[in-house]
């Protein structure tokens, strides 16, 4: 048995070299894209020359006794213990290179905390287990949107071959214009979370209730990508953060595209939809913000998680659905859902009436926006 | 320990229990040798039941994608394996030294108070029965960390109260026991036997038991706080009642920076006792070692927000708190400096205590740079709460703390049982833990840089390779402590006999004037110290 | 060995544990004295009522952007601010509304935690008269406007040009008590 064992442990370990070919393999800082980044970098190269300078220092008096000074090798010991000079030296010059250290670093910590003159303001708020995202002022102001998971429940159980962003990529990344500061501001609504993108320096928890800020300025276009660092509960693993900066000029398109997006919303809201079309769109809806919890069978996690299947909430009058998926439940996992739009709304709680075995006719956007007021 | 020979050994006629016999013998002692050997017993099952959780979750994430559990349980092993170690396993052990060797190194009879050392003992299995019972709760353990954060906390089921009584159990344990240290240390030492004579273990845990009686109570104020939060209205931590969040974390970190040294200090006491004896020569700069070891004491109360640097503190509070945590490096300095003179110029040998007691310093301070890597602000937002962070502080809390308990109890097991370990597998031991313990942390330093956040289930792929040989270093390390239990069992029943004094440079009391193995009682009449 | 050893053990792990005792208070005198901290910093500038400053001389060299955000915490409202930021001069006296809508059908008891970013800025944004100073009740499906009159302290310092204020509404005395 611990035969078969080992040898899978080395099948494990060969298939992951094997696939280390196409992952290189992490061990150092992810590339800074910004200044911030930069600057953490450098000193932290700084303090580890410091370091392993004094470090072989030392451990090589401790290597040397243990070579020289064998009793095997017949050596005597000495008897002194002790030596003021030698004691003072070695107190007062760790301090001095304290000092030295300390005073570029200083530096850094003040620009870090500088969030004035910002332009952009995006305020950032977790929630158990998403991101939401509103432009705040700046181009693009008034976009508000949420950010969730976007690898599929298959590739984590395994069913399906994990893609390359495993775990790294979301539905809606929060995009940038290249070499402008954004003040990040952070809040959460159910506990603590905490926002971090490696690449960019920046990190910042989210604290329910207040308000706190930092900046970064994406120096290149690309993708940068981060996860959430403070423990929240269940899905903590599941919370990626994707920053995507762009040039000024497909940033200002992308504005264009989002207040479309956010009129076309607004059409759906008067729109009448088939069951089928709601149906099949509240599926992909489920996928993103419900399944974690409620699971794909519709059967939950009791007592944390209840099912949805034979649910009398899912399967009773539809206002009180609404106004629960609307709204959440206090002090639950259950939190409101009132940023997704009214279309979104409608195709979930449509799809939740009519699966697993549940009959419970259907919800046009109408009845929802309804339900808004 | 010892005891256990006792027990088949009925030819000490001058031995004597008490009035009971068997296991009543064991709930009623009033004996610091037995109490000592129940504590180090406990916190080797202790130790167990975390080893095991830790294998769980290397386990998990060996591969990523959840192959074994669903994240909430993976939440509960990290908090439960986080509790276990701290406060079950590192602890205890350190008292059960305190409990054996205080009296003997000091020259006193017994501990100052000896049936409040029986209960300071007796609450421990009940509060770990709480940890372990909250598994079987609906809604499980809680899963909130071993920090135990608020408003997380608010969510989680009967487990999260198990847990707070067991941490009221086992702060009370700690204090109660943390008192009878400080009075039997003060009041009753051999007449002679200065305070600047005292064998520095001595002066580690005088020092960490006033650590203990002040911040043990700030741990028990916090999750009070959290109690009542969470059944009786108040708002503590909840900002809609006035409340912050925040607050927690700063209440938290003041017990809980101090607790790290209350980890560690014990442990300096150890290997300032081992090093001098296999380097047959008297450690260098003894004063300087008491003022060093005093100063990080007071220090370390006035660093907890360096765990906090993320939380959004004024700048001028991150500099503060930055400047003071770098202080810390320069009486940890002081220390290692101190014990590697001591090395100097000996005449070393290399036993098993003494192998642990170098990989101690070796791999301590590795844990202690990182430590000031980590103290430098805008280093820390990038590693904060990654696995750099875990991988810190298990060089402070394994490679320190556990390493200076394996070296303390082969250092003390032949004086305990009378009987020596096998050396040949002694050895073994140190180098499979060495070598599996620095697999399953050195490559988690890679990890937090490269930004693998801690306390997650499932991570991205990019990570894999490092994960993969953190896992099996977790198993082989695993592996490696049944052999060491193995040793403990054999030594016990069948060691050879070991002389009064099996270390030539051991100078302490408990080796210059007790038989191997130390009589029941010992010191009735106290000796004279020149 | 101590002659009254006794006594001495008595008396030193009797002092031992008042200071026990003592740590666990200072736990707890830890909450008021953070608040205070915070207070003086302007961390979180929570809920209390700002003195009126002393100099109001307006500084119309100076314009500083107010942004208003509103955010609520498992509360069937809805609540926003009429206008999304302002200008002001420090020293000015200057005011905007809050809405607030209760959606549900019972009545609701909720209390606004304002927060400010920078933080710093909290200090110097001074409210004469602000909802978030009081619990409100609504009834259900009522509407309120609500003030919030301000003077941004002209001391604000000089490399402030922009102040974030954010209300966020908790349920009073919620914790699933209610629903």
């Amino acid at each position: 048995m611990k035969g078969s064992k080992l040898v899978s442990i080395l099948a494990g370990l060969a298939a992951s070299a094997a696939s280390g070919a196409a992952h290189a393999i992490a061990w150092y800082f992810q590339t800074p894209a910004s200044k911030m980044a930069q600057d953490i970098d450098t000193l932290h190269q700084v303090i580890m020359w410091i370091i392993l300078v004094i470090f072989v220092g030392v451990f090589s008096f401790m290597f040397y006794a243990c070579y020289a000074h064998r009793k095997s090798i017949g050596h005597k010991a000495a008897q002194f213990h002790e030596n003021t000079t030698v004691e003072l030296l070695w107190t007062v010059i760790p301090a001095l290179i304290l000092i030295v250290i300390a005073w570029p670093v200083t530096k850094v910590v003040i620009a870090q905390k500088d969030t004035s003159a910002p332009d952009l303001t995006v305020k950032v708020t977790g929630y158990q287990w998403k991101w939401g995202y509103d432009y705040l002022r700046g181009e693009g102001e008034g976009i508000s949107f949420t950010s969730v998971l976007a690898t599929p429940r298959d590739q984590i159980e395994g069913n399906a071959p994990k893609g390359e962003h495993y775990l790294l990529e979301v539905d809606n990344e929060l995009v940038v214009p290249v070499g402008k500061k954004v003040r990040v501001i952070t809040t959460a609504a159910d506990v603590v979370h905490a926002w971090w993108i490696p690449a960019l320096g920046a990190k910042q928890d989210a604290i329910p209730g207040f308000l706190r800020d930092t900046w970064f300025r994406a120096e290149q276009a690309g993708t940068y990508r981060g996860q959430c660092t403070e423990l929240c509960g269940k899905e903590h693993a599941y919370m990626p953060i994707v920053v995507r900066a762009v040039p000024e000029a497909e940033y200002t398109k992308w504005v264009g595209e989002r207040k479309a997006l956010a009129s076309k919303a607004a059409d759906d809201d008067t729109r009448s939809f088939a069951l089928a079309e709601l149906v099949s769109r509240g599926e992909k809806v489920y996928a993103a913000n419900c399944v974690a919890c409620h699971q794909p069978t519709g059967r939950g996690a009791p007592p944390a998680f209840p099912p949805l299947a034979g649910s009398k909430i899912v399967n009773g009058p539809e206002e009180a659905q609404i106004d629960l998926v609307l709204n959440g439940k206090p002090n639950t996992a259950m939190q409101p859902f009132k940023q997704l739009s009214n279309a979104e709304l409608a195709a979930v709680i449509t799809f939740t009436r009519n699966s697993w075995g549940n009959k419970a006719g259907e919800v046009q956007p109408a009845e929802v926006k309804a339900r808004r007021k | 320990m010892s005891a256990v020979v006792h027990d088949h050994d009925h030819a000490h006629g001058h031995d004597h229990h008490g009035g009971y016999g068997g296991i009543m013998r064991w709930i009623t002692t009033t004996n610091h040798k037995d109490i000592g050997t129940l504590y180090l017993w406990f916190s080797f099952i202790m130790f167990s039941v975390g080893g095991l959780m830790a294998v769980g979750i290397r386990l998990e994430l060996f591969s990523p994608g959840l192959q074994y559990m669903d994240p909430d349980f993976f939440n509960q092993l990290t908090t439960m394996h986080g509790l276990i170690m701290v406060f079950g396993a590192i602890m205890p052990v350190f008292v059960g030294f305190a409990n054996w060797q205080i009296p003997m190194m000091i020259g006193a009879p017994d501990m100052a108070f000896a049936r409040l050392n029986n209960w300071s003992f007796w609450l421990l299995p009940f509060a770990a029965t709480l940890l372990v019972l909250s598994f079987f709760m609906p809604g499980g353990a809680p899963g909130v960390g071993w920090t135990m954060y608020a408003p997380l906390t608010v969510q989680m089921g009967v487990g999260m109260d198990l847990t707070i009584f067991a941490v009221h159990l086992l702060g009370m344990s700690s204090i109660l026991g943390s008192i009878n240290i400080i009075t039997t240390i003060l009041n009753m030492r051999a007449p002679g036997m200065t305070l600047m004579k005292m064998p520095l273990f001595v002066w580690t845990w005088l020092i960490t038991a006033y650590l203990l009686v002040a911040a043990m109570p700030v741990l028990a104020g916090a999750v009070t706080m959290t109690l009542t939060d969470r059944h009786f209205g108040t708002t503590f931590f909840n900002a809609a009642g006035g409340g912050d969040p925040v607050l927690y974390q700063h209440i938290f970190w003041f017990f809980g920076h101090p607790e790290v040294y209350i980890i560690a200090l014990p442990g300096f006491g150890v290997i300032s006792q081992v090093i001098p004896a296999f380097s047959r020569k008297p450690l260098f700069g003894y004063a300087s070692m008491v003022y060093a070891t005093a100063a990080i004491a007071i220090i370390s109360f006035i660093v907890w927000a360096h765990h906090m640097y993320t939380v959004g503190m004024p700048v001028t509070g991150q500099l503060f708190f930055m400047y003071a945590t770098m202080l810390v490096a320069v009486p940890t300095g002081v220390k290692v400096f101190n014990w590697v003179a001591t090395m100097w110029k000996g005449s070393l040998t290399f036993e098993t205590p003494m192998l642990f007691a170098l990989g101690f310093l070796f791999m301590f301070t590795l844990g202690g740079f990182t430590g000031l890597v980590l103290s430098l602000v805008p280093i820390d937002i990038q590693m904060h709460d990654t696995y750099y962070v875990v991988a810190h502080f298990h060089y402070v809390m394994v490679a320190g703390a556990l390493f200076a308990a394996f070296a303390g109890i082969y250092f003390w097991l032949p004086k305990w049982t009378g009987r020596m370990y096998n050396e040949t597998l002694g050895k073994w031991h140190f180098w499979l833990t060495l070598i599996f313990f620095n697999m399953i942390f050195f490559v988690q330093h890679f990890l937090g840089m490269a930004g693998m956040p801690r306390r997650i289930a499932d991570y991205p792929l990019m990570f894999e390779t490092w994960n993969k040989i953190s896992s099996i270093g977790a198993f082989g390390m695993g592996l490696a402590q049944i052999l060491f239990l193995y040793i403990v069992v054999k030594t016990i029943r069948s060691g050879e006999p070991a002389p009064q004094r099996p270390w030539e440079g051991a100078d302490s009391l408990e080796w210059t004037h007790l038989p191997t193995p130390p009589p029941y009682h010992t010191f009735e009449t106290q000796p004279i110290v020149k | 060995m101590v002659a009254n050893l006794k006594t001495e053990n008595r008396r030193l792990s009797r002092r031992l544990t008042i200071v026990a005792i003592g740590m666990f208070g200072f736990a707890f005198a830890l909450v008021p004295f953070y608040n205070q901290i915070c207070a003086a910093l302007g961390v979180n500038s929570l809920v209390e009522r700002s003195e009126m400053p002393l100099n109001s001389q307006i500084d119309t060299a100076r314009t500083v952007t107010i942004e208003l955000d509103s955010n609520v915490h498992n509360l069937p409202w809805r609540f926003r601010p009429l206008v999304s930021e302002l200008k002001v001069h420090p020293g000015e006296l200057a005011m905007v509304e809050y809405e607030i809508v209760n959606v549900r059908e019972a009545p609701v008891t909720g209390q606004a935690v304002p927060s400010y970013g920078p933080q710093l800025a909290g200090e110097y944004f001074q409210k004469i008269e602000c909802f978030c100073f009081t619990q409100q009740t609504l009834a259900p499906g009522e509407t309120r406007r609500m003030p919030v009159v301000f003077v941004v302290d002209p001391k604000l310092p000089k490399d402030v040009n922009t102040i974030a204020v954010s209300y966020t509404f908790f349920e009073v005395a919620g914790r699933g008590g209610k629903t």
